[in-house]
């Protein structure tokens, strides 16, 4: 994988496949402190302790056309590298959350890449799933929630490209809002 | 369906009539599937996908269903990408990039004709 955004994108696949109708999307860019964190969180059908146990092991799925499941390893693998750690919890039932956390600085850390291509991949690919998508810069947060954007729609499917476009531009310009509102109070608080 | 109790059931009731609907819609529709499998996406399935998207955009193809996949399970050949035509076989490409997507919806989705050299054995 190139980007985080990428591994979001395959690590909230396997939220589709346990099931679940809401699915979080969250990614926290904490200077202050020189750390990223990313969680996806879902409310899917979960995992026993034992599977939990096992998922990290790049020898476990739970596909049966292949033996192998590669994704939550790699995501460990990348934020380890980065002087970081991967958690995983899980509730039978209840759903799961997948945290991944690096030094932001790491020279070896990925950069976040386009996180609304992943968003809008993921709304288009699963419309019936609640997805929500938070990212938060320093003390500035940002949040998407499809629900109202789907009420708003009615029967317009969301493939149509003026929305894809609609809901792009509104990850995009939240995203650089927030940036640049945090660089700011960032710049004011410096300089005092 | 047994009788109707509840709000659930209403839902549920709307939701298998919607079911029923998007079968008849696909019928004589042309689908395109793209594996988004942790290889496909490692190997570029997401611009592969979006190239896709932009063209039925661009070229207004409104007959074209889109449709995104787990790993479809050719190794070694993300990103894969299928195209149903209607009433024709399945035809599999392998290690598809934007560019080529670009050129299987021209030659293959638009025109009929199969791009033989980006094919693959599924």
């Amino acid at each position: 994988m190139r980007e985080l955004s990428l591994h979001l994108l395959d690590i909230a696949e396997n939220s589709i496949s346990a099931g679940a109708s809401r699915i979080v999307i969250s990614v926290r860019e904490d200077l202050a402190a020189d750390e990223l964190w990313l969680e996806v969180t879902d409310n899917g059908k979960g995992m026993s302790e034992e599977m939990v146990a096992n998922v990290l092991d790049p020898f476990v799925t739970t596909r049966t056309t292949r033996k192998v499941g590669l994704g939550i390893p790699l995501l460990k693998q990348a934020a380890e590298a980065c002087g970081g750690f991967l958690k995983v919890e899980s509730e039978l039932g209840k759903g799961t959350k997948i945290t991944a956390k690096f030094q932001h600085s790491h020279i070896d850390r990925m950069p976040l890449g386009n996180l609304e291509d992943t968003m809008i991949t993921l709304l288009l690919g699963t419309p019936n799933v609640n997805w929500v998508f938070k990212y938060q810069y320093n003390d500035q947060i940002f949040e998407f929630d499809d629900a109202e954007f789907k009420e708003a729609l009615g029967d317009l499917p969301l493939s149509d490209f003026r929305v894809i476009e609609f809901l792009s531009n509104t990850i995009v310009d939240g995203i650089k809002n927030t940036k640049n509102i945090a660089t700011e109070k960032g710049a004011v608080y410096a300089n005092h | 369906m047994p009788t109707i109790k509840s709000i659930e059931d209403l839902k549920r009731l709307r939701e298998e009539a919607q079911k029923v609907k998007e079968l008849r819609d696909q019928t004589g529709k042309t689908q395109i599937v793209v594996g988004m499998g942790t290889v496909g996406i490692a190997a570029g399935a997401r611009d592969t996908l979006k190239a896709i998207l932009a063209y039925i955009e661009d070229k207004h193809l409104p007959d074209v269903i889109l449709r995104q996949t787990g790993n479809i399970g050719v190794g070694g050949q993300d990103p894969v990408v299928q195209v149903i035509l209607p009433g024709a076989e399945t035809v599999t490409y392998g290690k598809v990039t934007p560019a080529m997507a670009t050129q299987i919806m021209e030659e293959h989705v638009v025109k009929g004709n199969v791009v033989q050299d980006f094919r693959i054995e599924a």
